[in-house]
């Protein structure tokens, strides 16, 4: 019986933090960051399988904006934005935030190195992003919990 | 003692009631005749590197973090966390003192399709051969002939760490007698060869069961919750539904299901995460029709 009602006044504490959903806590900004990171990865996508032609500009700007938000992700991790809003950043993260922050360096490192040389074409595209998704992946492995 | 303990104990002794009674031959390891693994012939050792990886191996019996040229060296030692306390993967390299170089072909086969070790002792099911019960004989031929050409490592792996009852062998007898099957998990379009490949592997050789389906407090499947969901055995988050009536990838066609299985990208631009990305770079070496199936058949399990 304690034990139902503990669990009734988590679920009820639960509901009170989705409520209200502010656009400004970290949880929102860090899920809105890697949106902006996912939308990038899938203008190059597009062109890598031939869905979309090959732009120069569009890969130059998809690059930049992996490089410049995972720059910035990391930071948005403060000590009590470890649960609510539906986070799905795990608990491993603020025990290893070292290795968590090497992770985001890997993939602005990578996403620069291939911004400088710029892959010319599809299959260019293509080899790009084979790289840049292992550094996805990677930390997606440690430090990311799907909740659904 | 919590509601859930308690279920468990008393499931517990039924077991052990059941084993050591009159139906003792019920539960006791049962192998093959010998002639299943008879005249198999020259193993085909491409298609046992292909069985290899769509069945996982590395993942388990690699040493934990081994770096991409070591996964071939199946040191053991990966501590595998369940409710019944902690696994750790053997070695299965062909040393024949340390790993498992002296075994026969049946012995090897016995203990992947049947749980039963080369001892006749009864294994842990977290080595998924409740899956791999469905594996053909020619399968466990080929794979066989491919693990002897691994390179051999001389490491012992720690013993598991669990708790009693489940650190008595006997017991598994109950769990088999309850679980082990080799039936189809759901009923699908058998007379296409695509639904068949991928009923093979998803239900089999790639145990994606193992994750994706929940259990119920002995360790067995949910009825009729064939790859719902189930929670992280690691702890906390949860292992998503792949059937049709997933909120995630209910709306994803079979070619982005493919797709996600060969790249690790889903259709929004997410990308791969947690123990999948193994799972994930393992269905990357396989021959994209492999990938095709697998996707068909999860497109046409029954929604939940
Ligand atoms: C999910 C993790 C996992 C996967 C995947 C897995 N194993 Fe295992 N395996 C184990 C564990 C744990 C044991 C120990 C079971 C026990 O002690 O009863 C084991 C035991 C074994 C044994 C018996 C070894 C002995 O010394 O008794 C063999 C043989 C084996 N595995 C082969 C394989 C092969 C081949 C594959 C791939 C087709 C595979 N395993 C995939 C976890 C795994
Ligand atoms: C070792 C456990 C494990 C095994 C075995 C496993 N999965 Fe998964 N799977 C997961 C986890 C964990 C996720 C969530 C991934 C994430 O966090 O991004 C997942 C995600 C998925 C997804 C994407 C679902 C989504 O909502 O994003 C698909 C599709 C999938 N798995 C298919 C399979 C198939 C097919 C197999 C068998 C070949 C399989 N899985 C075997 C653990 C597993
Ligand atoms: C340094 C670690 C790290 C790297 C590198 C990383 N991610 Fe993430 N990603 C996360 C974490 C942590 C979350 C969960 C954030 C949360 O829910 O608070 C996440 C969430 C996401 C989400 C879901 C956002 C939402 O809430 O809707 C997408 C999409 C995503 N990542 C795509 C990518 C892609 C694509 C890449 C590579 C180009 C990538 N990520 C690289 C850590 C990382």
């Amino acid at each position: 019986m304690k034990m139902r009602v503990l669990v009734l006044a988590a679920v009820i504490a639960g509901v009170g933090v989705t409520a209200v959903t502010a656009a400004g806590e970290p949880q929102a900004v860090r899920q809105q960051l890697m949106k902006k990171v996912g939308e990038a990865a899938g203008a190059l996508n597009g062109i890598a399988k031939g869905q979309k032609p090959y732009d120069a500009e569009i890969v130059k700007a998809s690059l930049s904006t992996i490089s410049e938000t995972v720059k910035i992700f990391p930071n948005h991790f403060p000590p009590g934005s470890e649960t609510g809003m539906e986070t799905e950043a795990s608990p491993k993260i603020w025990q290893n935030m070292e290795d968590f922050k090497a992770k985001a360096a890997k993939l602005g490192g990578d996403a620069e190195k291939i911004l400088a040389e710029l892959p010319a074409d599809q299959a260019g595209v293509g080899a790009a992003l084979g790289i840049l998704g292992k550094d996805c992946a990677s930390c997606h492995e440690s430090y990311r919990l799907k909740n659904d | 003692m919590g509601r859930h303990t308690r279920k468990l104990i008393s499931g517990v002794i039924l077991m052990a009631l059941a084993g050591a009674g009159a139906a003792w031959w019920l539960t006791k390891p049962r192998a093959w005749d010998a002639a299943h693994w008879e005249g198999l012939g020259e193993p085909d050792l491409a298609n046992g590197e292909q069985v290899f990886w769509a069945g996982g191996c590395a993942s388990c019996h690699a040493a934990p973090g081994a770096p991409d040229d070591q996964r071939l060296v199946l040191a053991g030692g990966r501590a595998l966390k369940s409710p019944f306390g902690t696994f750790h993967a053997p070695n299965i390299s062909p040393d024949e003192t340390a790993g498992i170089g002296d075994w026969t072909l049946a012995e090897f086969g016995n203990a992947i399709t049947r749980g039963v070790g080369k001892d006749g002792e009864h294994l842990y099911p977290s080595f998924p051969y409740g899956s791999y019960a469905r594996l053909t004989a020619k399968d466990v031929n080929d794979l066989w002939g491919y693990l002897q050409t691994l390179p051999k490592s001389a490491n012992v792996a720690p013993p598991h760490d669990l708790s009693f009852p489940y650190n008595i062998r006997l017991a598994l007898g109950g769990w088999k007698l309850l679980f082990l099957t080799d039936e189809p998990r759901v009923a699908v379009n058998n007379a296409d060869a695509k639904l068949a490949r991928g009923q093979y592997l998803v239900e089999g050789l790639g145990h994606c069961g193992e994750c994706h389906t929940p259990r119920n407090t002995l360790g067995g499947f949910e009825p009729g919750m064939w790859l719902a969901g189930a929670p992280n055995p690691e702890g906390q988050g949860r292992i998503p539904d792949i059937t049709p009536a997933s909120k995630s990838i209910g709306s994803w066609s079979a070619s982005d299901i493919a797709s996600y299985l060969e790249t690790g990208f889903t259709p929004d631009f997410d990308t791969v995460g947690g123990l999948m990305v193994e799972v994930q770079k393992n269905m990357a070496r396989l021959p994209p029709s492999d990938r095709e199936a697998i996707a068909a058949y999860l497109k046409a399990l029954p929604a939940r």
